[in-house]
């Protein structure tokens, strides 16, 4: 990084490698990453909860670790390589985590779920084989209202397996009829059951 | 959306560049690292620095080095060397700009200095931890209820002391400010005997991490406004165990309400040779608790003991209701805290309380 | 034999939600775009003496400012209640109460500019709390209401209560608090508003309920809603909390149409929470009589409600604090008072669950407290008492299908309840609790006899169907439920449909995604759209393969003969020879709901065409020392009626248990009184992510679900509610867990460290093992109670003293009134 000094008030020229593509943008000078992602470069695929660093629903990745988008200011980021959701499919196809959080039900408003998607995803470039408690680790400083947040670490799960076995997100993985999910039918030669005494 | 005020960026790629510029104008100058703390809080205008000196870049503050041979950043050889509590010699030196995560991915830090390897692992959240630094940590702006908001909020309690008012809600007869000193690194570093470096254009000093704060939440930090904070140096802690224990609500995003960090040497026999007990996030600055420690030299670690020096810990405690949970019960927390730590220290097994206080393994 | 329902299934939405291409409204990005910030009331209740825009309209880059004045017109979601202008007009109720608007050319501009106004504030009294409000009618926070600042005061009594009671085995009278809290949707509420090409306004929103938006636009700008164009963007996130038309939605709407330009507004997190409408804190009295042998004889019950400064749907939050407690459980008489203040604070109104976890919490955790006097198995209780199937209660409301003793039995199996309970050591324990919940309420918030849900269908020529319904997607899958719904119908695939929704220009209304009614209605309006276009399609299929109509198949994107699979056609063709026969293939459904037997004045909030039942149990650890508690492992059981996409449900119960489970433990929207003698300010205690609360993956325990299901001929293929119902057994449960970790009571919400050491030092004290509200207030103004006589006693649903109007007599003439005798 070179010595650099912008006055207050001006706009700099930010060069960017931006989900795997070289961008050039002009910001204003107190903009964050999060504001250069959505209104300059008009990624709105990266959301915001409170501009704070206290949800995790800017998170992306910066050289390959996740960072809050919203406490990054743009002019640091010059000349770094970003990744957000936009750039998560490959080949025309989704990523391994895109698939299982589609299927087990990780997403359900999807605001926070970009992401969580990001955070998961330097996970997995990190270790395919995470257990129950490092996927939550890694995954608490993001925020979710809707989940609980199960079905997001069993899409972990689910995208760390088809990573291991090789699957970069082919279709649909098996939407898989948990023991938790599967229906618990009342017994339908006894309908008295259902209505209780 | 929270929108950042405007300032004027620099960033030096040297220590003394950044020293320089500093120099410059250093009332209405603030230093970024990481920007997990300042950021927020000028989106809040609690703080609206003219111009903004950004540290990421600059090589020599990210080093973490072991052994004494390894000069400083920002100046050619090391002096005053800091006292370590049995060899005087150093033992490691960690760059102010090593970001938390680095930190807690140093095999060698988690190996000898669990008290701060466990406090950067409890900082926040993963990316905060990613982004925010050791030296950021350390100069963490104080913490208050009253202070810790938006302006719109603020004015509509007429401002507070610290800034923009007059009064202290807290405790309206206060002379003083009483936010929270809210930093999980301070009170480990403290217990570990650790000196940071200060550098300005002027010159280099080295002060303890005990005397690099004040117990006022304005003027909570000794670093003059032109200094800047560029090394910490742990002195050769061979023989000491430590560990740091912190309360929060959650077991993630959540400053320290209170936390207790403990180091000690113990002799063949468990006896006590020495011994460093720190009270963090109860007053406006790392509360060492000197009877404590007293209770405690040259005493076996039994329940006892413990106990009368956990409550000796307790009572230099000064929570007051301008954090998370109820005042009252942050202090007697204090007591409990110190007891897992010296427990620790003792040797038991506190994996399950931490697992339920921290809800993480560390 | 279904093809699609039942089977755990991507959601028809998945992919845009995980690739980022679901636009929310923020994301919304139109030409020549402006911006708008509010000035918000820095005090809690003061007139305004004068505002000053000069400034902020010489503001370079500024375009508008608006007050007060722009808004002669009050609005609010209940015609009760319209008490709300876009803009302050005449004083400010709340610190975080709107008063100016400026639209700039960007949001910073906008920012600063709002900085420029000057307001000039003549302070009124603040009122903080029920009891102020209650012992200072005067300043009155507003002009209507029933009494001083006491907001809405009711009392219905059904049967002979007070005989009931005196004459039980045994009476208990408990007394419970429940602090506020709020949804907390990750998405801030954004709204985008501007001309269309004709002319016409359009408004892009986070609202849960564009139809409710649409009229208050309508009533507010005084123009006709038929040139107003509202489209509920997906929300991230409702839970409630975008239920009313909010005033920033008016303001830029106001704006754009001035302005001739798009003009967009998010709310910073701070303003979210001042937006709040959400759960009520809720100060309550049960007095229950119960027999020997645990049959509870009465319920006197009384709840006083923290309102905040607007009405909201406060009336109906009022009503339900007290309404669904004798759909639980067999209650033969009963007595409901509730009473809702205003106080200066963000305004209160529905969140998940709506006024009912409030009861719930007194009423569950009571029900522990009469088992352990009565040495009974709480379990063993309650399977005693549950409201009988098929049935009226005492107070008019129609039960269908009960799975809640299937729920208990399956939850006390799971979670091995028999050798837990009372048998853990020290510092662990086990709760119980239950309950019930609307699918959806009975009655429209605008009475009328319209439907409550329309879907339209389009069938194309491709065999492409699309699906329009004003349902509005926050999250729970409600396109889902569309989709599969009509392709279930079909027998076609979800993925051949696309669904358009949440339009008021282009799709039918549906009320609005609230009182989990989507399902319910809309599944039912689909059905009915899907089977007419079916039999349009069969008809000619008939025709053309000379096969009986009533042997025709609908599956796998073909028509066939049931007894000939291979004599048919494709969907495709089935549809180009039903638009060849019959012309352009659209078709309608619609869902209104069962006339309730309820005729008494407060009868409309409670009735639902089923209700969903919950039993869950909760285990905790509880360190003696410290109170420190966590919650690992949480067993949940659902009666969902039939479960339409098990992945969807899950989710909702597990999201459900994270939010009860929230509540539980720590979430509070709290707020700090500076000392009145030094100052008037009331203010959120902390409006922001940190400090509120919200459970993170750390503390999420692990949850075992089952799904009863029950069948309910009144549900889109027998389904019921899953939105709200299993968060409301988790506060109770974990109350009662407490207690059987370390034997004392906490009787308030949430159930926090400071809170459980507290009552295990008072404890050891020898004084009450307790933490709870010490009292009801003696001073809370009720009305003579409207005397309903119950069901089995020959009542016909109407109270006794009170005078009917003529003319809704008639009207509800044709209306039988169903009255099922039980007893």
């Amino acid at each position: 990084m070179s010595e650099t000094t912008i006055e207050s008030g001006a706009k700099v020229r930010l060069a960017l490698t931006v989900n795997g593509e070289p961008a050039e943008v002009l910001v204003d000078a107190y903009k964050t990453l999060l504001e250069a992602l959505r209104e300059d470069l008009q990624l709105t695929g990266t959301k915001h909860g409170c501009e704070l660093g206290e949800c995790g629903a800017c998170a992306v990745l910066v050289d390959g670790e996740p960072v809050l988008s919203c406490l990054a200011l743009a002019v640091a980021c010059d000349g770094r390589d970003v990744q957000t959701v936009e750039g998560l499919q490959a080949n025309g196809a989704l990523h391994p985590l895109q698939d299982a959080f589609a299927d087990l039900g990780g997403s359900q408003c999807g605001y926070c779920t970009p992401g969580i998607l990001m955070t998961a995803k330097a996970l997995l470039d990190r270790t395919t084989e995470p257990t129950r408690d490092e996927i939550k680790d890694a995954l608490s400083g993001n925020l979710c209202r809707c989940t609980g947040y199960l079905q997001i670490v069993e899409a972990v799960e689910r995208a760390a397996e088809q990573v291991r076995s090789g699957a970069n997100g082919c279709g649909q993985v098996r939407a898989g009829a948990g023991e938790h999910g599967s229906p618990k039918p009342v017994d339908e030669d006894s309908p008295a059951k259902a209505g209780a005494q | 959306m929270m929108r950042l005020p405007p300032f004027r960026y620099r960033a030096p790629r040297t220590v003394g560049d950044a020293a320089l510029w500093l120099a410059e104008s250093p009332g209405d100058t603030m230093l970024v690292a990481g920007g997990t703390d300042l950021l927020p809080n000028m989106k809040r205008r609690q703080q609206t620095p003219r111009t903004l000196i950004a540290l990421r870049g600059i090589a020599e503050l990210c080093a973490i080095t072991t052994g004494g041979g390894v000069g400083a950043p920002g100046e050619p050889s090391a002096s005053g060397e800091s006292p370590s509590p049995r060899s005087g010699r150093v033992g490691i030196r960690i760059g102010a700009g090593v970001t938390l995560s680095a930190l807690v991915r140093n095999e060698e830090i988690r190996a000898t200095l669990p008290a701060l390897w466990q406090a950067a692992l409890q900082v926040a959240t993963p990316h905060l931890r990613n982004m925010g630094t050791l030296g950021g940590n350390l100069c963490l702006d104080t913490r208050c209820t009253y202070y810790d908001q938006s302006h719109e909020w603020r004015k509509a309690i007429d401002f507070c002391m610290k800034k923009d008012g007059r009064t202290c809600w807290v405790a309206t007869s206060s002379p003083r400010c009483l936010a929270v000193s809210s930093t999980d690194t301070a009170p480990a570093l403290q217990a570990l005997g650790a000196r940071v470096r200060l550098v300005s254009a002027a010159g280099v000093r080295e002060v303890s991490v005990a005397d690099l704060y004040e117990n006022d939440g304005m003027q909570y930090l000794t670093r003059r406004a032109d200094e800047i904070l560029t090394e910490v140096i742990v002195p050769d802690t061979s023989g000491w165990r430590s560990t740091y224990w912190k309360l929060r609500r959650r077991g993630s995003f959540d400053f320290p309400v209170a936390s207790v960090a403990a180091a000690a040497r113990l002799d063949g026999d468990g006896r006590v040779e020495a011994v460093r007990l720190v009270a963090g996030a109860v007053a406006s600055r790392p509360l060492s608790a000197p009877k404590a420690e007293a209770l405690l030299v040259g005493e076996r670690l039994t329940d006892e003991r413990i106990a009368a020096a956990a409550q000796a810990v307790y009572e230099v405690a000064k929570p007051m209701d301008n954090t998370d949970f109820e005042l009252v019960w942050r202090k007697k927390m204090v007591t409990a805290l110190a007891t897992y730590a010296l427990r620790e220290l003792r040797g038991d097994d506190t994996s399950a309380v931490r697992l339920r206080l921290a809800r993480q393994v560390l | 034999m279904s093809a699609v329902i039942g089977k755990p299934r991507r959601r028809v939405d998945g992919r845009a939600k995980v690739t980022g291409q679901t636009r929310f409204a923020d994301d919304l990005i139109l030409p020549r775009m402006l911006h708008c910030k509010l000035l918000r009331s820095s005090v809690p209740h003061a007139r305004i003496v004068r505002i000053d825009t000069a400034k902020a309209a010489a503001h370079p880059g500024v375009h508008l400012v608006l007050t007060g004045d722009a808004f002669p017109v009050a609005y609010g979601v209940l015609p009760v209640s319209h008490d709300e202008h876009a803009l302050c007009r005449d004083k400010v109720r709340f610190v975080g109460d709107p008063v100016a608007a400026v639209i700039a050319r960007d949001e910073a501009t906008a920012a600063a500019a709002v900085d420029l106004i000057e307001v000039e504030y003549e302070t009124l009294r603040t009122l903080a709390a029920p009891d102020d409000s209650l012992a200072h009618p005067e300043p009155r926070i507003h002009e209507y209401g029933d009494t001083g600042n006491v907001h809405k005061a009711v009392s219905l009594q059904f049967g002979d209560v007070d005989a009931a009671i005196s004459g039980a085995d045994h009476v208990f009278d408990d007394v419970f608090f429940f602090e506020g809290n709020t949804h907390l949707p990750i998405e801030q509420h954004a709204t985008v508003a501007a001309k269309d090409g004709d002319g016409k306004l359009v408004v892009w929103s986070s609202t849960q309920t564009p139809h409710y938006l649409h009229r208050s636009l309508a009533k507010a700008l005084q123009m006709p809603a038929a040139h107003i164009r509202v489209m509920a963007t997906p929300n991230g996130g409702g839970f409630g909390g975008k239920s009313d038309p909010f005033n920033h939605e008016v303001v830029v709407a106001k704006a754009a149409l001035m302005l001739d330009r798009p003009v967009k507004i998010c709310l910073t997190r701070e303003e979210v929470f001042y937006c709040h409408r959400g759960r009520h804190p809720v100060l309550m009295r049960f007095r229950t009589g119960v027999t020997r042998d645990g049959k509870i004889t009465g319920v006197d019950l009384q709840t006083l409600l923290d309102g905040g400064a607007y009405g909201s749907y406060g009336v109906a939050s009022t009503f339900y604090t007290g309404a669904l407690q004798t759909v639980t459980y067999d209650i033969p008489t009963y007595r409901f008072r509730g009473c809702r203040v205003f106080t200066n604070k963000p305004p209160c109104g529905p969140k998940r669950g709506h006024g009912t976890p409030q009861g719930r919490f007194g009423q569950e955790v009571q029900l522990d407290k009469i088992a352990e006097r009565l040495q009974v198995d709480p379990a063993d209780l309650r399977l005693n008492i549950i409201a009988p199937p098929d049935s009226l209660t005492a107070n008019y409301l129609r039960i269908g299908t009960i799975g809640l003793a299937e729920c208990i039995r399956t939850v006390v199996a799971s979670s091995g309840w028999k050798d837990t309970f009372r048998r853990l050591p020290l510092g662990r324990g086990v709760g119980l609790a239950c309950s019930s919940y609307l699918s959806g309420a009975g009655l429209p918030i605008n009475w009328n006899d319209l439907p409550h849900s329309g879907v339209q269908l389009k069938l194309d020529r491709s065999g492409g169907v699309t699906a329009f319904c004003g349902a509005t997607e926050i999250g729970q899958g409600s396109d889902d439920v569309l989709v599969a719904s009509v392709a279930e119908v079909l027998g076609i695939e979800p993925f051949d449909i696309r669904a358009v929704t949440g339009d008021t220009d282009l799709t039918p209304v549906d009320l609005g995604s609230y009182s989990s009614r989507v399902t319910l209605m809309m599944g039912n309006a689909a059905i009915e759209a899907a089977t007419r276009a079916r039999d349009l399609l069969a008809r000619a299929v008939s025709r053309k393969l000379e096969v009986p109509v009533e042997r025709l198949t609908f599956r796998d994107r073909r028509v066939f003969d049931r007894d000939d699979p291979g004599r048919g056609v494709t969907f495709q063709e089935a549809v180009c020879m039903a638009e060849a026969e019959f012309g352009t293939i659209g078709t309608t459904g619609s869902y209104t709901p069962p006339k309730s037997p309820a005729k008494f004045k407060g009868g409309g909030v409670g009735p639902s065409p089923t209700y969903s039942y919950t039993a869950a149990i909760v285990e905790v650890e509880v360190d003696p020392d410290t109170g420190w508690l966590v919650v690992p492992k949480i067993w949940i059981a659902h009666d969902i009626g039939r479960s339409l996409n098990p992945t969807l449900v899950r989710g909702q119960v597990e999201g459900g248990v994270y939010m009860g489970l929230g509540e539980a433990l720590m979430e509070e929207q709290a707020f700090r009184r500076l000392p009145p003698r030094l100052s008037n300010a009331l203010v959120h205690k902390f409006p922001s992510m940190l400090e509120y609360k919200s459970p993170t993956f750390l503390e999420m325990p692990e949850v075992h679900t089952d799904l009863i299901e029950s069948m309910d001929p009144a549900g889109p293929f027998g389904a019921k509610e899953v939105g709200q119902g299993p968060l409301l057994p988790i506060m109770p449960a974990l109350a009662n867990a407490v207690y059987d970790a370390v034997g004392v009571r906490i009787d308030e919400i949430p159930i926090t460290p400071e809170k459980v050491l507290k009552a295990l030092q008072s404890k050891a004290a020898g004084k009450p093992a307790r933490v709870g509200p010490a009292s009801f207030p003696e001073n809370v103004p009720w009305p003579d109670a409207l005397l309903v006589t119950p069901p089995w006693e020959g009542g016909d649903g109407r109270a006794s003293n009170e005078p009917v109007k003529k003319s809704k007599r008639k009207a509800e003439a044709g209306v039988e009134a169903t009255a099922g005798v039980r007893r």
